[in-house]
């Protein structure tokens, strides 16, 4: 109605101080997270080999969570990734060890099936105007059945060494090149979301349809090819889990869905505040998998790993709406 | 009779007033919005309450409602009981006012029963049964002569039927309030007509009257002259924020109610005069879509046009058809793109050129959570490009020509863009459309919720686009904005342009007397030829 009184230039340096001890917090407690667990079991925590076994086996965590980032910054949440990531894992077992197709083509299978689920997904969320939420989860639960038919629920065990080796045998500087993998998903999708116009248009159609739609941007191509994405991402996370043993398992798998919500959520309170952003995410799945490791290593049993998870997403999502200023949410 | 004596001190008015509003004053912020109101209303008796956009006629009925808090001075009286102000909303609904809101609250996928029962709180201690309550709602409609069925779901009833179940529903509530057991109550009806046709507009009268005979009152909010002529007993027309007069409608003509709604005064701006004409621009043909049925014109380069009329009636569709943000069909063209409205994504009609300023400014203009920068440069990311991308320090710099361009308040590229102010965000957004060069600016009620100082710069900054040859559309209920700024201006009625001003004759009064001038086949017609000459 009335004019609002403008702003006095001098709080914005005072505001740009709290702004950045909001963006580098996480960072904060995850060194003190590591000084805490340094001094309380220096022999076993504060090792290089601790450290570098948390960045190797963190790596398909990453790369999944990196996948579901995708929708949620288009506004829409992607439920199935776990379970393309444990189907994905389950195809390359059956066709290389069962089959006996080359790693290779078993991979580029593993893959494009997973891209065939997201289009799925996206038919059935965007021609039938369905939330996202209900049909990947029927997808998912869907994928998690084919996957036990596929394996007769057992382990699946003998992938090619050519693939365990290009993921935890081979490491550079110490620590297994899936690391790297996921290091480099995360740069290459923080430059797409930053510095092209597709990051830009994601961002828009995830924080308002109508606005986007009445900007010129295909809303419906765009979302579609967010839910392709996350679910071909998941599937090549699915590649490297195999990878990690050279077996697949039905069923440990599909736990990883929230400890990868949490990370988008954890990972949307920092360096960029408010945003579901891709080296946020890196961040805390590792400050995540540190406070686990820490405190299993003080004798915690394996439900810390539920407790942290789970009060993770609770209080990061807590966190990210105290930074939004508590506005109502609109997913979908 | 059960209405209370009244106070001796208040004999001089009338003893049958029921409601009586005095003095009320309101205030949003600094702004004055009501001065010293006084309405009353009797028993048995039909209100009409007009005046033109912001005259104070909404803020009134929301003070009733007790969603407005007035001035410390004011004085509400019900049925001779002066209530604590602000006034508390359930104990209103409880002495017996009921209040039917444009938008009626139901839900469209529930039935009747259901929508019915959702304001009834009366004591159910063994549960609904639902064959009981049927029977009572078919009663209750039974009795208006409505055949509606009760079990229907509300989105298969006509908009006359919907309307007719949130009157009955409302009418229900006051039979059981504290009034109601007397026979009394308060029945306020807010604009609830713009979307019906004139028929059903008669049958729903109907229903009104019907309602009166039971005892009750009733308050209509509307638009339309010729309604309040065939249905009220008094007529109240508010203007300024001041209850401008209150006239017996039988001894009342049309004219004298138009006038008093326009007022005498007249504003002091005066646009420049625009020098020659442009060449042909935008042509549209048979464009049809929501409540606008058919719409043919031209538009020259450097033409404002306005689209205007009663709400309800269709123009304000025109700039959503024209961007293809709506469903809809005609032919558009624009320079030398042609384009079919029934198969234009909004890609398609940006990239021929056309931009849209739609009127929900935070819901489809821009990101309320995105910075100034981003919301501003969003159309123009492929000139935004570096060595890395896209780069923010082009995004800046863009920002801070805008900013400067159209004074933008805080000039601050890195606020969110919620966080500034109605007048500044529309800068913003507008600035973001012309630094696009559109050859068609559609634009939507631009200046809703602007301030004074704002509004006068979007103008500007509207006539300067308009001066470099791009070609306008604004659709806005808002006469005095229409009068500042259009060449010309189209009027709609029930979806379709039923005449144009040009020239001299855009000015406010002379907008508001067409837009207002309503279905009355032989006055109409003397009127347009007099207006239009």
């Amino acid at each position: 109605m009335t004019a609002q009184t403008t702003t006095p230039p001098a709080t914005f340096s005072r505001r740009n101080w709290a702004k950045d001890a909001e963006r580098f917090a996480l960072l904060g407690a995850w060194a003190v997270l590591i000084t805490i667990f340094a001094f309380a079991v220096p022999d076993t925590f504060f090792t290089w080999r601790t450290f570098s076994s948390m960045f190797g086996s963190q790596a398909v965590l990453v790369v999944l969570s990196l996948a579901i980032l995708v929708p949620l910054t288009a506004g829409d949440f992607d439920l199935s990734a776990a379970n393309v990531l444990v189907f994905s894992a389950m195809l390359v077992a059956v066709t290389n060890v069962q089959l006996g197709l080359p790693v290779g083509l078993s991979m580029i299978l593993a893959i494009g099936v997973g891209a065939l689920v997201g289009a799925i997904n996206a038919v059935f969320i965007l021609y039938f105007r369905i939330h996202s939420l209900i049909i990947t989860l029927g997808v998912g639960t869907f994928l998690q059945g084919l996957t036990l038919w596929m394996s007769q629920s057992r382990t699946i065990s003998g992938i090619s060494m050519n693939l365990v080796e290009m993921v935890v045998i081979k490491r550079l500087f110490g620590i297994p090149l899936a690391f790297y993998y996921g290091l480099a998903l995360a740069l290459i999708m923080w430059w797409v979301l930053e510095y092209t116009i597709a990051g830009r248009k994601l961002l828009f159609v995830g924080r308002g349809r109508e606005v986007a739609r009445l900007n010129g941007v295909k809303v419906d191509r765009v979302r579609m090819l967010s839910l392709v994405a996350s679910s071909t991402l998941a599937a090549i996370a699915g590649v490297l889990y195999a990878g990690m043993t050279g077996s697949a398992d039905p069923n440990s798998g599909s736990t990883l869905l929230l400890p990868a919500f949490a990370a988008a959520f954890l990972g949307a309170t920092t360096l960029y505040p408010g945003r579901f952003n891709p080296l946020g995410t890196l961040l805390s799945v590792y400050f995540l998998i540190t406070g686990i490791t820490g405190l299993t290593m003080l004798g915690a049993d394996a439900f810390v790993q539920s407790l942290f998870y789970g009060g993770a997403l609770v209080v990061a999502v807590s966190l990210s709406q105290l930074v939004r200023g508590r506005q109502p949410q609109s997913f979908g | 009779m059960t209405v209370q004596p009244l106070d001796a001190l208040n004999v001089a008015h009338h003893d049958a007033d029921i409601l009586r509003m005095s003095n009320i004053r309101m205030k949003f912020g600094s702004v004055e919005i009501l001065k010293d109101v006084n309405l009353t209303l009797r028993r048995k008796e039909i209100v009409g309450l007009l005046g033109a956009n912001g005259s104070g006629k909404s803020t009134l009925i929301k003070v009733l409602a007790g969603f407005n808090s007035p001035e410390p001075n004011s004085v509400v009286r019900l049925w001779g009981e002066t209530l604590p102000l602000p006034l508390d909303a359930n104990r209103i609904r409880q002495m017996g006012v009921a209040f039917v809101h444009q938008h009626l609250a139901l839900v469209p996928s529930l039935s009747v029963i259901d929508n019915m029962l959702i304001s009834d709180t009366s004591r159910r201690p063994y549960g609904i049964r639902w064959r009981a309550e049927k029977r009572k709602i078919q009663t209750l409609l039974d009795e208006f002569g409505l055949a509606i069925d009760p079990t229907a779901t509300i989105e298969t009833l006509s908009p006359v039927e919907r309307a007719f179940v949130a009157i009955v529903r409302a009418f229900a509530e006051l039979r059981r309030s504290d009034a109601g057991r007397a026979g009394e109550g308060i029945l306020v009806l807010d604009e609830p007509t713009p979307f019906l046709s004139v028929e059903d507009v008669e049958k729903l009268f109907g229903v009104l009257r019907n309602i009166k005979e039971t005892g009750a009152s009733v308050i209509i909010v509307t638009h339309d002259i010729d309604e309040v002529l065939s249905l009220t007993d008094r007529v109240a027309v508010m203007r300024d924020g001041r209850l401008a007069a209150m006239m017996k409608t039988n001894e009342t003509t049309r004219q004298e109610i138009l006038d008093t709604i326009v007022g005498r005064a007249t504003s002091a701006y005066v646009r420049a005069p625009r020098t020659t004409p442009g060449a042909p621009n935008v042509s549209i043909q048979g464009l049809s879509g929501g409540r606008c049925t058919s719409f043919d014109a031209e538009i020259k380069t450097g033409e404002i046009l306005g689209v205007s009329g009663l709400i309800g009636s269709g123009f304000a569709d025109v700039p959503y058809l024209l961007f293809g943000a709506g469903d809809g069909a005609g032919q558009i063209t624009v320079g030398d793109s042609d384009l079919d409205a029934a198969r234009l994504p909004p890609a398609k009609a940006h990239a021929a050129g056309v931009a849209l300023l739609p009127g929900d400014r935070m819901g489809q203009g821009g990101i309320a959570t995105l910075s100034v920068a981003e919301n501003a440069t969003f159309l123009a990311l492929p000139r935004m490009k570096g060595g890395f991308g896209i780069s923010q320090a082009k995004m800046t710099t863009a920002t801070q020509a805008l900013i400067a361009t159209h004074d933008v308040r805080p000039a601050n590229a890195r606020a969110d863009l919620g966080n500034l102010s109605g007048g500044n965000q529309q800068k913003v957004l507008l600035g973001k459309w012309l630094a696009e060069k559109p050859k068609l600016l559609c634009l939507d009620e631009p200046t809703q919720g602007v301030d004074y100082g704002a509004r006068q710069q979007i103008f500007k900054a509207l006539d300067d686009a308009a001066a470099d040859g791009m070609s306008i559309i604004v659709a806005s209920t808002d006469h005095e904005q229409l009068a500042q700024l259009c060449d010309r201006v189209v009027v709609f009625r029930r979806g379709e342009p039923v005449l144009t001003l040009s020239g001299p004759d855009v000015t406010k009064d002379k907008i508001a007397r067409a837009c207002l001038a309503s279905d009355v086949p032989q006055s109409q017609n003397s009127q347009l030829t007099e207006v239009s000459a």
